[in-house]
């Protein structure tokens, strides 16, 4: 965490994406996409969570030591809901 | 090599009393906090070993009804695996040695530290009040829906107590991690770090990646089994086996967690008794990680009989096959480390020799389970069980023997008495492979696990297993009198009766409570013996 | 910049090097919650592909009104948190502790709608277990739906409550005088736990209110 000081206007950008962010996803379920939905829904939250860690986080300013660990955790998650969903995908065949 | 003088004023003696035991932040002080710990419940986990061993040895269910003898092995599972194994080597030689092995004064949050302590407490005053209260029949592998929904004994206290100690291993480990990245001495680059901080840095990774799943699985079995939540119950819908992969997600890394700190001591030891640079170094070293990483890949091998799709089973018996490479790479690094060293038999080196040996032969039959067609023929017989013990027995705790007799000059300022070390490392030796061994002939024979009966044939070997049990029993013993006694009657210690490479031998036997008056500047690589890792001259052919 | 009192530990070098383990500590601990929760999105990803309608049937029984307000309310506390440590960051004692006491004000708007809500579940007798009630084909794997819900509010609105305990901890040392522009790490760890907590339901958010919200 550096001694950068994050500009107001910064922090209000954000913010306001953010607010507009939950009310696309919210615009977008009420649309029938088929499969879609989940897709964006959860695109959408990516890149809110995205926006929260760069700048409300520092992460964006922040040594590239966090990056590692924050992508390791992600990774993790992914693995444990990607080998777990192979055994259930796969029931079937 | 000169030698700091014996200390007047020392981490032991510098202040008296229990709360400045109970409320210290010195990590040697908790290091010994958790050596008490563990040792109760490896007594604790041995007791139950002992009954378990006794009723095997007649057919017949005849020293205690079946749900009693769930009980049994069940509270040795929980009771090793929980508070002895996934503990000791970190909590006790990495708590100890972590910071001195880098020249740090302390780990990176002392009190955190501490916490770390309590929690084991907690977790374990948890576990400790649910055997008085008439125990856990599940298995400690906690399989619903019988945990959840029909077993009638303490599960849910057990689980809270084993989610209490879980937070215990994730603080040390987040402790090792920042402690590793944030405080090395100047000039400690990571490929200068001895390999033993190689390995708890890998142990850090998976005990901060594993254990949140283990502790969410186990809110969800309570949610279950107090609420009537549906998550694993069959008839709300739910699957049991959901519960296998939240549950072997953890508990398979989990044995990484036990045999990676080990092979870190392994290492140390290894190049200090045969005066070698370990072969290999950043082989060793990446190796670690490897293990770390393939580690979470592989947990559905423990699910091939369960329901599992096949596909998925196949995917997960290739990937345990890969895992065994990292360990390969170790064993064939030590012995080449080993030859044309300059051998010595101290102690230490007996418990070295067994681990190499005991664990490979583990290690190998993990490969016969790795092969999903074998597996599904000697899934829950003996064979796994031998096969778990030749690890985390003849792998870790003689790891963890030979390391607390490596490094207990460093700890307690005196020297053990190396007749009965030696000795007592030859009983264990001999006890350890007449109890496991025949369990492979078994399990191959089709004895199932977790029965208290069996058939007639079997005989023979349960009772050679059970004898076996009695001898690796008062084995350990012996070292628990022996220590005891050295603390108050050992010879004084010098600062490296080893003449030992490695910043913790350059301090007082015990140190200071701040290590290192000033901090160390590190120059030379790790292992700085006196033969290099190659040693044959020009044109020698191997 | 020379401080009254060092606030760097014996063990550490510096004060730079006691802020840089604190930050990496932080974010090790956020990287095992991700873990933590991850273990219930498994669940809900395990049991969403098993039971695509009555998702949706279960889905539709919660109020995307409330939970958009808390949404929004979150995103708003997030910002008021970074706030704060800039505050803190600047040596604005003042701004500091009105910052901290807004998001405190609104993590407790959070958990107040939070309990309407489930107060709305238990009189429907959504709440899973004995007094579980659903009509239809689907019940069974509704009142899974509902098991991980609560679950996964549960887990969160605990979350926010410790967060809550952590910001009244920070306002108490903030009206001391604790912090200053040369130390407030405080503020800043338990801003990355706020921010991590407001991350874990912008996620829970469209996951359990707005499944199948066509048609």
């Amino acid at each position: 965490m550096s001694e950068h000081v994050v500009p107001r206007r910064v922090y209000y950008a954000i913010f306001s994406t953010l607010i507009v962010l939950t009310g696309v996803t919210v615009a977008v379920s009420f649309v029938d996409l088929g499969p879609l939905n989940t897709l964006v829904a959860m695109t959408i939250a990516c890149v809110k969570a995205t926006f929260v860690v760069l700048y409300f986080m520092h992460a964006r300013y922040g040594s590239r030591l966090i990056w590692v660990m924050l992508g390791a955790g992600v990774l993790w998650l992914v693995i444990l809901i990607a080998l777990t969903m192979g055994d259930y995908a796969s029931r079937g065949w | 090599m000169t030698q700091p003088p014996a200390p007047d004023r020392h981490y032991l003696n510098v202040n008296y009393g229990v709360r400045s035991w109970l409320l210290t932040v010195d990590h040697k002080r908790i290091a010994l906090l958790y050596l008490g710990s563990v040792t109760l419940f490896f007594m604790i986990g041995g007791i139950f070993a002992m009954l378990v061993r006794l009723e095997l040895l007649t057919p017949e269910g005849d020293l205690m009804q079946a749900e009693t003898y769930n009980k049994m092995f069940t509270m040795h599972g929980i009771a090793m695996v929980f508070f002895f194994l996934l503990p000791a080597i970190p909590a006790v030689l990495g708590n100890f040695l972590v910071p001195m092995m880098i020249g740090a004064k302390d780990l990176a949050f002392p009190r955190l530290n501490l916490l770390s302590w309590y929690l084991y407490m907690i977790g374990a005053l948890f576990t400790i009040w649910a055997i008085v209260a008439g125990g856990v029949d599940t298995g400690w592998t906690f399989y619903t829906p019988y945990s959840t929904a029909w077993s009638n004994t303490n599960v849910v206290p057990v689980a809270l107590g084993i989610f209490v100690a879980g937070f215990s291993s994730i603080l040390t480990g987040l402790n090792f991690i920042v402690t590793i990245h944030k405080m090395r001495a100047p000039g400690l680059t990571w490929f200068r770090l001895p390999l033993f901080i190689w390995a708890h840095y890998a142990t850090s990774i998976i005990m901060i990646l594993g254990t949140p799943v283990l502790a969410i699985t186990i809110v969800l079995v309570a949610l279950e089994r107090i609420f009537h939540f549906g998550f694993f119950d069959p008839a709300l819908g739910g699957d049991p086996v959901l519960f296998q992969h939240f549950f072997w997600f953890y508990s398979h890394p989990a044995v990484y967690i036990m045999i990676l700190p080990a092979m870190g001591v392994i290492s140390e030891l290894v190049a200090c008794y045969s005066r070698k640079r370990i072969f290999g170094y950043s082989f060793v070293a990446f190796s670690s990680l490897a293990i770390a990483l393939v580690g979470f890949l592989v947990w559905g091998h423990h699910m091939f009989v369960s329901g599992q799709s096949v596909y998925a089973a196949l995917v997960f018996s290739i990937l345990s096959f890969l895992v065994a490479i990292p360990s390969a790479v170790k064993v064939f690094n030590w012995t080449a480390t080993l030859y044309k060293g300059r051998i010595s038999f101290e102690t230490p080196m007996l418990y070295v020799f067994g681990f190499i040996g005991l664990f490979t032969v583990g290690g190998l039959t993990g490969l016969f389970l790795a092969a999903l067609g074998l597996d599904v023929h000697v899934h829950d017989t003996y064979f796994i069980v031998a096969h778990f013990h030749y690890i985390m027995v003849g792998g870790t705790i003689m790891a963890y023997l030979g390391g607390l007799h490596f490094w207990w000059p460093k700890i307690s300022g005196r020297l053990y008495p190396e007749w009965w070390g030696r000795l007592s490392a030859g009983v264990i030796f001999v006890g350890f492979n007449l109890t496991f061994f025949p369990q492979f002939i078994l399990g191959y024979l089709g004895m199932p696990r977790r029965y208290h009966v069996y058939p007639e044939e079997f005989q023979v070997l349960n009772v050679m297993s059970s004898a076996g049990a009695s001898i690796l029993g008062f084995g350990y013993l012996i070292p628990l009198v022996y220590m005891i006694w050295s603390m108050r009657y050992g010879k004084p210690a010098p600062a490296n009766p080893w003449s030992a490479a490695g910043l913790e031998w350059t301090t007082p036997s015990p140190p200071p409570t701040e290590n290192f008056p000033v901090t160390p500047v590190v120059t030379e690589e790790a292992y700085a013996y006196d033969l290099p890792a190659r040693r044959l001259p020009e044109g020698t052919h191997v | 910049m020379s401080e009254a009192v060092s606030r760097v530990a014996h063990h550490f070098d510096d004060a730079a090097q006691q802020k840089d383990a604190a930050t990496l500590g932080m974010w090790v601990f956020l990287v095992t919650e991700i873990l933590f929760f991850g273990g219930l999105f498994l669940a809900y990803v395990v049991y969403r592909t098993s039971f695509p309608e009555a998702w949706v049937e279960a889905s539709h029984e919660l109020d995307v009104t409330l939970g958009g307000i808390n949404t929004a309310v979150l995103i708003l506390s997030s910002l008021t948190m970074a706030l704060a440590v800039q505050a803190a960051q600047l040596g604005r004692r003042k701004g500091l502790i009105v910052f901290l006491a807004l998001t405190i004000l609104l993590g407790g708007t959070f958990l107040g709608i939070k309990a309407v809500e489930y107060h709305h579940k238990v009189v429907e007798h959504h709440v899973p277990g004995a007094s579980f009630q659903f009509h239809g084909a689907n019940a069974r794997a509704v009142q899974i739906f509902f098991s991980i819900y609560f679950a996964m509010t549960g887990m969160h609105a605990l979350h926010m409550v410790i967060g809550v305990g952590l910001l009244l901890n920070l306002m108490r040392q903030g009206l001391a005088g604790r912090f200053t522009p040369a130390w407030y790490t405080p503020v800043e760890m338990v801003g990355l736990y706020w921010h991590f907590v407001d991350i874990v339901w912008i996620f829970l958010f469209p996951l359990l209110y707005l499944v199948g919200r066509h048609g």
